[in-house]
């Protein structure tokens, strides 16, 4: 041992990651997004021509073709917010659970956003955007609560295995609830229904602005938790050790999760699988460190939605496919391959 | 970090539920010192330490770190006083040996700070001195139990605390990355004069190691202070419950503990073989 001298070179031992991988995937990965970002603009059941896109991008509406392209904006906006969101959020739930297959809808978040939001159309009448918002984040929160409390009955506390059975279990319970109040009601069924099965095709800013202070809210608490969340990753107690307040920390990653899952579901209904497979994808391009992780998993989920929206546009001409459905007919696949490529442990 | 901080536990109660495990004990630990904390399983010397680092709050009592109470303590105030390396720390998948000690830097940031030159430095000289300079761009899960146990210990070097607990940190190595481990925490003792406290189950490398030894029974502190005044053959029968014959160790001059079972002993009257 002639150790214990200050080191000779800082930076030699490599603290930081090899920036230059992580930059290149950032760079990647913003590519990609504004490709899809103008192919969601360009590529519609209506074909439409640069000029129009162009044109209508200059504020102009003056052709059927335009007039489309104006319509595809906000709902291109809303993709990005909506996909990044769950991305996030998805990765957020990872860290602060430790557990991998943690996601707003294994653990029943979402199915209770809906079930708040299918409630309040079914018997409340809920018609304000800003109403739907609050029911459906007061839903995502009451029932991470209830998940984690049960997750956390027993011996051993809120393990990932108990916290995903729990998830699970309460998802199914809510699923049915929600049929349940949505089948009897022929009047409503058919917005429930096209809320359901989840969508940005309908976003126009007067939809998408009203959720905007809540992405942004969900979205910072998210971001400045990233290094608590690395604390968290190494055991309660030596976070502890750390100098984490590991409960607060705990609480408020999961506050920012809760909100953004909230809100993305509030505005384009349950849309599954983002959450679970984004952190997983991002984690394999740039590693465990939240501090790059959480921007990732937020462009990437926002590539991950704009994408396959536009597929659903395309492989139905001249029809669509929600959104929620194309993700669920990618994601399921992807999160089978994910699994054997990648042994499943705690994180 | 040549100053000393003193850290006792004062009448101090733990329990989980309805049990209490730690019942009124009272301890002192010498400062710039290697304390090891033995005893029989389930005694308490893991829920001890977890208090002594701020992990299980006390039921009455108090934990003192220069004086004040450290349950009142800010977190990160502590946590760059005191640093705690618990049994199994759990390695994210996939993370590299730098970025785990860098993890130990986490009490001396901020929520927007960026990484520093002297964070640098710290990681830098951890893996340095726990010779891990060249792990530090390979993932954790691919080292042997002795690299990583000395990864782990670097992470709470980089911590740059004075007072290091450790809980079991010699559990699941062999002999020889037991003895490497214990030379380590040793060599930080003596360069950096880190205060050590560590709770270990070998009693004989205890009381090689350790300056100060302290056996725990019943909840209660049963002896303390150097290890030839605390492993007596009578301390071992009442804390243990086992038999044993204490002599001194001819290549340290430290008390050694030689268990006597009851086979393959060679005292006079139980071998009705013999003779």
């Amino acid at each position: 041992m002639t150790a214990l001298r200050p080191a000779p070179a800082p930076g030699t031992a490599g603290a930081r990651r090899p920036g230059p991988v992580r930059l290149l995937w950032l760079l990647v990965v913003v590519g990609v997004l504004a490709a899809l970002a103008a192919a969601s603009i360009a590529v519609g059941s209506r074909g439409v021509g640069w000029s129009d896109v162009l044109a209508a991008l200059g504020g102009s509406s003056d052709d059927l073709g335009q007039a489309a392209v104006t319509k595809r904006i906000p709902r291109t906006v809303l993709a990005v917010l909506v996909g990044a969101a769950l991305g996030l959020s998805g990765a957020v739930m990872q860290g602060v659970t430790r557990n991998p297959l943690a996601d707003p809808g294994v653990l029943g978040i979402n199915s209770g956003a809906s079930l708040a939001v299918v409630a309040g159309l079914a018997w409340f009448g809920l018609f304000s955007a800003a109403s739907i918002i609050w029911t459906a984040i007061a839903g995502a929160a009451v029932s991470t609560v209830f998940v984690y409390a049960v997750g956390a009955l027993g011996r051993g506390g809120p393990t990932p295995l108990k916290l995903a059975l729990a998830g699970a279990a309460t998802a199914a319970a809510l699923t049915s609830f929600i049929t349940a109040i949505a089948l009897p009601r022929g009047d409503l069924s058919v917005s429930i229904q096209s809320w359901e099965v989840g969508g940005v095709g309908g976003a126009t800013s007067a939809t998408i602005t009203p959720v905007l202070p809540f992405l942004a809210v969900g979205l910072v608490v998210s971001l400045l938790s990233a290094r608590s969340l690395n604390s968290l990753a190494l055991g309660d107690d030596l976070a502890a050790g750390l100098g984490e307040r590991v409960a607060l920390a705990r609480g408020l990653a999961a506050a920012g999760s809760v909100l953004l899952c909230g809100a993305a579901t509030a505005v384009a209904g349950p849309i599954g699988f983002v959450g679970l497979v984004v952190p997983h994808l991002c984690r394999l391009l740039v590693g465990v460190d939240h501090r790059w992780l959480l921007p990732f998993t937020a462009l990437t989920g926002a590539c991950l939605l704009v994408g396959a929206d536009v597929l659903g546009r395309i492989v139905a001409r001249p029809s669509e496919i929600d959104v929620g459905i194309v993700t669920a007919l990618v994601g399921a696949p992807f999160f089978i391959a994910l699994v054997r490529r990648q042994r499943m442990r705690e994180l | 970090m040549t100053t000393t901080h003193s850290l006792a536990a004062e009448e101090l109660v733990l329990g989980y539920g309805e049990r209490a495990v730690i019942d009124d004990l009272d301890l002192v630990l010498p400062a710039g010192r290697m304390t090891a904390i033995v005893g029989a399983n389930a005694c308490g010397k893991s829920t001890l330490l977890r208090s002594m680092s701020r992990l299980l709050a006390p039921r009455a009592g108090r934990v003192l770190l220069d004086g004040r109470a450290v349950h009142r303590m800010p977190a990160k105030e502590l946590a760059r006083t005191l640093g705690v390396l618990p049994q199994s720390p759990l390695a994210p998948e996939g993370i590299t040996v730098a970025d785990l000690v860098g993890r130990g830097r986490h009490p001396h940031q901020r929520v927007f700070s960026r990484w520093s030159r002297e964070d640098d430095v710290a990681v830098a000289t951890a893996l340095e001195a726990t010779q891990t300079t060249d792990l530090a761009e390979r993932p954790v899960d691919e080292l042997s139990g002795g690299q990583r146990q000395r990864v782990w210990i670097a992470m709470a070097l980089a911590q740059q605390t004075d007072l290091l607990l450790l809980d079991e940190p010699t559990t699941f190595l062999d002999v020889a990355h037991q003895v490497e481990v214990l030379d380590l925490l040793t060599d930080l003792n003596r360069t950096r004069g880190t205060t050590i406290v560590m709770v270990l189950h070998d009693l004989n490398l205890a009381a090689r190691y350790a300056d100060h030894l302290v056996a725990l029974a019943a909840g209660r502190v049963h002896a303390a202070g150097d290890p030839a005044a605390v492993l007596t053959e009578e301390n071992v029968r009442v804390v243990f419950g086992l038999e044993s014959r204490v002599i001194v160790d001819p290549t340290s001059g430290r008390p050694l503990v030689l268990p006597l079972g009851r086979h393959n002993v060679a005292a006079p009257a139980a071998a009705p073989w013999a003779g």
